[in-house]
């Protein structure tokens, strides 16, 4: 099992409270996760990632075990505690705007 | 007993404002989409419970809401607004080119004749339609494939596409309006557009004939005589007798002849809405006075509105799509400030009355006649 925490806006528009929980994977990276995040959730398909080129919007970051991870390569594994379900991967909105 | 619904449009949520026909007491709900900044709502005139929203943020991008019962309950629908093959460039501010980029939906504008087909105006300047109830979006990419695309540039707010009106008998017929380019139209159901700009004069561009170039700001129509359109441009308050094949300027007697919205009376052709706004680097209005003016005689001559309304200290804005009519007997109108209010006359014009007053800027709003 993968936990993913979203942020407030994208829990009411995915309609979820606290993590998303999502099926285990062998080898998660921040592409599967978050190919499987928005095939459980479709409402939230260019929402993290622009449609189209799958690239991360620009104030969206990705956090895991504490680390900001949001530069790591998107096909590299996510650490083995996010992997495991111990720890959850984090999307985050970045503090910008009012 | 017949009543008003508004649609109001805010950078923190949405809400929705009823009345019965006396429009003396109003039920406010909402925020709904707290914290995302909706602008536009929009109903459709062949079903009544038939809501559209347009919601974005600049962390999440853009989500379109849809209702069907009236706005009790939303289903984010269809979000891709990808341009029709290789986007190209227009020109930025610098005068370089800049790749055609999407930011939001500005304005929903459903269908006349279905519920499931509705436009949407985009920034970057484009023209989107959905025809399954804002699942999916195509491109009506003839308007931004004009030989002029590359020439258009963005106004301060973007290069935004504000102003869809749809002509009430031929539906082929079509009018936009995109900051900073100027008026276009379609008579051909949006496959090849033209700019209509002929008679406007903007004191920047020094080709004072020049065919795109020009901030238009809002353009409104009276249904019974849509080829008569009435256009607030940046500075100057315009009128078109021909579906906009020629424009002169009936600014008259305002104050000022700057400002953002403008709207036609239902039932009388000739009486158009204006707010007079400062100048384009102080957007309040003059005197710190609040005033509507209203032209009986289709521009030209106006008169101040300012019973209800504040008339010392006042230094709001009222944003393009912040002022709309209904379809009672006497018409209302009403707007919305950028310091979130939402005034309503329920006479026209002549008397208004704060139906709340705190809300956050106020984007839009749209008032939607109930049976």
């Amino acid at each position: 099992m993968i936990r993913v925490v979203l942020p407030q806006h994208l829990r009411t528009l995915a309609g979820v409270d606290g993590a998303v929980t999502l099926d285990a994977q062998e080898r998660p990276t921040q592409r599967t996760v978050l190919d499987a995040l928005e095939a459980s959730y479709p409402v939230l398909r260019g929402t993290i990632r622009d449609h189209g080129t799958a690239e991360r919007r620009a104030f969206i970051r990705f956090f895991a075990c504490g680390r900001d991870i949001t530069h790591e390569p998107a096909d590299d594994p996510l650490p083995d505690e996010v992997a495991s379900g111990a720890e959850p991967f984090r999307v985050v909105g970045a503090m910008a705007g009012g | 007993m017949s009543g008003v619904r508004l649609l109001v449009g805010t950078r923190k949520g949405a809400f929705v404002l009823t009345s019965d026909g006396t429009r003396d007491d109003w039920n406010v709900e909402g925020p709904l989409f707290a914290g995302w900044e909706i602008y536009h709502l929009n109903a459709s005139p062949v079903d009544r419970d038939r809501l559209y929203a347009s919601q974005s943020t600049g962390w999440h991008g853009q989500v379109v809401q849809r209702s069907d019962d009236g706005g009790k309950t939303w289903e984010a629908v269809g979000n891709e607004f990808a341009y029709d093959g290789v986007p190209g460039t227009h020109q930025w501010y610098d005068g370089t080119q800049h790749p055609w980029e999407f930011a939001r939906v500005w304005h929903l504008e459903p269908s006349l004749t279905d519920a499931d087909t509705v436009f949407a105006g985009v920034e970057d300047a484009a023209l989107f339609r959905s025809v399954d109830g804002g699942q999916t979006w195509q491109e009506l990419s003839g308007l931004r494939a004009h030989e002029t695309g590359d020439q258009w540039q963005p106004g301060a707010g973007g290069l935004c596409l504000h102003t869809i009106l749809i002509h009430p008998q031929d539906p082929a017929r079509m009018f936009v309006a995109i900051s900073a380019a100027g008026a276009f139209r379609t008579d051909d159901g949006g496959e090849t557009w033209r700019p209509i700009n002929r008679g406007l004069r903007s004191g920047e561009l020094p080709d004072e004939d020049r065919e795109v170039g020009h901030c238009v700001h809002r353009i409104a129509m009276n249904a019974s005589r849509p080829d008569v359109l009435f256009m607030q441009k940046h500075w100057d308050v315009m009128r078109s007798d021909d579906g906009g094949e020629s424009w002169h300027e009936v600014s008259g007697n305002l104050p000022s002849d700057f400002g953002f919205p403008i709207a036609v009376h239902t039932h009388e052709p000739d009486t158009v809405y204006v707010v007079p706004i400062k100048s384009d680097s102080e957007h309040v209005p003059p005197e710190g006075k609040l005033r509507v003016y209203r032209s009986r005689t289709g521009g030209n001559e106006w008169e101040p509105l300012t019973d209800g309304l504040p008339q010392s200290h006042c230094y709001v804005n009222v944003l393009r799509d912040a002022m709309a009519v209904d379809g009672l007997d006497p018409g209302g109108v009403y707007f919305g400030t950028t310091g979130g209010q939402i005034y309503a006359s329920p006479d026209g014009g002549d008397s208004w009355t704060a139906i709340v007053r705190d809300l956050p800027a106020v984007l839009s709003v749209e008032a939607q006649t109930l049976p």
